[in-house]
């Protein structure tokens, strides 16, 4: 009893010598949450993942990182880096903002980096992407390859950010094709909306059944069951996130990719390199924040005559040529 | 017209793709609580058993071995919440709670441990998975009016899970109907004295009724995961154990009863589906209002029009030998 109490204290004490001087020199020592899918989660976290690498492959400097199982877990893992002195800490999704904020008020000198989320504070960096971009261009390819013009969607929760994909790829279906029909469903209004494959195979079918031929799933686990439905019945899927491209080849017509792992790498290197700066940033077509994925699975799928029209559909949006609408600036969707 | 047909053959057979889990858990749900052990596990049940069928089917690439080792590790989960409800008399809500949350986090647990794909299991092959049969005809008929689509699209064209199922509500409402282990079953969710003074025993029936239950709930989860889907992934029987056990309750503890709930619940769930997006006048139908239709139902027809549910006289109250 009495020697347990004595090794906590040295401990302790150990451990307030080690902050304070961490806290002083402030090496580069990264560290990243994953978001709740895991790291292999084939989307977000992976992604995360990859950037993590990428830095380690590049740097030399080894970094740690954390899977959670419970959302409550998100303020542990940021608070056990931080206080071990781990620098910055990166985590990824919207569901961490409240740990993000209340862990980088209690550790004033750590810079935190989060992805996909907005928090202002003078020691964070919020990352996000303007989806309704690459949505833009994945709607330009669905256009195209589809035969009967009708066109599907399926979001996972009913939120705005979902409803910004959906917009985005809306209006990259009329630029293609004015007189497409598209359709959108939402799997729910409730956080299970992400996980319920069934219900997303379910709503695809049902699309396929109205006639639909391309589908764009922004819905967490439950696009994976959309992708699947189409290899099911033959009709063409586009995926999210990561490129998932790879995991039914011959009805992956593509992916719409969000770079996590660029934006991961590119704040961990900035911190190597003294230019780390907390503020809010936005990464689109432009920043490479956003991107089609085009690679040997979908090759074939893809003709000549649409890839030069995405291209050019890319190129306008960067030179501004073409302005996406943002549904989440004023809550509308113009087509 | 004939596009309307479609569509409508469409709707149906959505709705009983989407009913088929709700009813294998209801017909389960109507062994179990027939016989005196409360059930709220189903849930647990499910999901755990599509953990190991997608697990199991992914390994050994046979979906048979899949749908065996959903039914064993759903049958062990019952036997865990009989040891606890009827061998050691426990609260019987408590128990099946503890085996959704057991449910919950093992698999993930070990989806995370073994496939470290952020708790899913990895895609199958269409070689491990049961896919929809074309019955034979489904062809010839194509041609026919009415008669064609529906027999294409509606009767043809299901998994082999789904036929299972069908047969399996004729099976249950048979035994508990027309069979002296039915009967008995029945007698001892009603009055388990009268049964244990006759010389049976109670607990013998109990378990027998709780074991049929995870056998019903292990098809739901295979289906789930190996039918329905081509994986295991977290949390993916969303909450169908409850719905089902809604419908139990909404089908008064009756076989056919349950069925025809799950199949309006299915169909709710269909129509929900096509109606989002609809717009009604320059109303746009909000997707919130269509999936709380499923419950408000539920409530309003509970209320006015099916008239009281009346469980089994002792649905839930462990037995206790001579009081």
């Amino acid at each position: 009893m009495k020697r347990g109490g004595i090794r906590r204290i040295a401990a302790l004490a150990c451990a307030f010598a080690a902050t304070a001087f961490l806290a002083a020199g402030r090496p580069v020592a990264p560290a990243y949450v994953y978001a709740m899918g895991g790291k292999f989660d084939r989307s977000f976290s992976e992604a995360l993942y990859r950037g993590a690498e990428r830095f380690k492959a590049a740097t030399g400097i080894p970094y740690v990182d954390f899977e959670v199982s419970r959302e409550t877990q998100f303020e542990q893992a940021y608070r056990h880096f931080a206080s071990r002195g781990r620098n910055p800490i990166i985590g990824v999704g919207f569901s961490q903002t409240d740990a993000v904020k209340r862990v980088a008020r209690a550790f004033p000198g750590t810079k935190f980096v989060l992805i996909d989320g907005n928090i202002h504070m003078p020691n964070v960096l919020s990352v996000e992407f303007r989806e309704e971009e690459g949505s833009f261009l994945v709607g330009v390819l669905a256009a195209m390859a589809s035969k009967t013009h009708k066109i599907g969607f399926v979001g996972g929760m009913d939120v705005p950010l979902i409803r910004r994909f959906a917009c985005g790829y809306g209006q990259g279906i009329k630029y293609a094709d004015p007189k497409a029909t598209f359709l959108q469903n939402m799997t729910g209004a409730t956080p299970e909306a992400w996980t319920n494959p069934a219900r997303g195979a379910e709503i695809a079918r049902e699309q396929f059944d109205r006639g639909v031929d391309v589908v764009y799933a922004a819905a967490g686990t439950t696009g994976m069951g959309v992708l699947q439905a189409a290899a099911d019945r033959g009709k063409l899927a586009i995926g999210v996130d990561s490129n998932q491209n790879y995991m039914h080849p011959g009805t992956m017509l593509t992916s719409m990719v969000k770079r996590v792992d660029v934006a991961a790498f590119d704040a961990a290197q900035a911190e190597t390199k003294g230019t780390w700066k907390p503020g809010h940033v936005v990464l689109g077509l432009k920043d490479g924040g956003v991107d089609w994925a085009y690679d040997r699975y979908n090759k074939k799928l893809v003709t000549p005559a649409m890839k030069a029209k995405v291209d050019q559909a890319k190129a306008d949006i960067i030179s501004g040529k073409i302005k996406v609408h943002d549904y989440e600036s004023d809550g509308r969707c113009v087509y | 017209m004939e596009d309307a047909i479609f569509q409508i053959v469409a709707l149906l057979a959505g709705t009983l793709r989407i009913a088929t889990p709700l009813i294998l858990c209801a017909m389960g749900g109507v062994f179990s609580e027939n016989a005196g052990v409360v059930d709220i596990g189903l849930e647990g049940k499910m999901l755990a058993a599509a953990f190991a069928s997608a697990t199991v089917a992914s390994a050994t690439g046979s979906p048979w071995l899949g749908l065996t080792a959903g039914i064993l590790v759903a049958c062990a989960m019952s036997l865990v919440h009989g040891a606890a409800c009827i061998t050691y008399r426990g609260n019987q809500i408590v128990s099946g709670v503890a085996i959704n949350i057991l449910a919950s986090g093992l698999t993930m647990v070990f989806a995370v441990a073994w496939f470290h794909m952020g708790g899913q299991t990895p895609g199958l092959d269409n070689a491990a998975r049961f896919l929809p049969i074309s019955l034979p005809g489904s062809e010839s008929l194509a041609g026919v009016p009415l008669i064609g689509p529906v027999y294409a699209n509606l009767i043809s064209g299901q998994t082999l899970p789904v036929y299972l199922t069908i047969a399996l509500v004729f099976l249950t409402a048979w035994t508990l109907s027309k069979t002296r282990f039915g009967l008995r079953l029945r007698a001892v969710g009603e009055e388990p004295k009268a049964v244990d003074a006759a010389g049976i025993s109670v607990a013998g029936l109990r378990y027998r009724a709780v074991l049929i239950c995870g056998g019903f709930t292990g098809i739901a989860g295979t289906y789930l995961a190996i039918a329905q889907n081509a994986n295991f992934s977290r949390e993916m029987s969303a909450g169908q154990g409850y719905i089902a056990l809604a419908a139990l309750i909404f089908g008064k503890w009756k076989a056919w009863g349950a069925f025809w709930a799950c199949i309006l619940f299915g169909f709710l769930d269909a129509v929900a589906i096509r109606l989002q997006g609809v717009h009604i006048g320059a109303f746009a139908v909000p997707t919130q209002a269509i999936q709380a239709m499923p419950y408000l139902l539920t409530v309003l027809l509970l209320a006015g029009f099916i008239g009281k549910a009346t469980a089994p006289k002792n649905d839930g109250v462990p037995y206790e030998k001579g009081e």
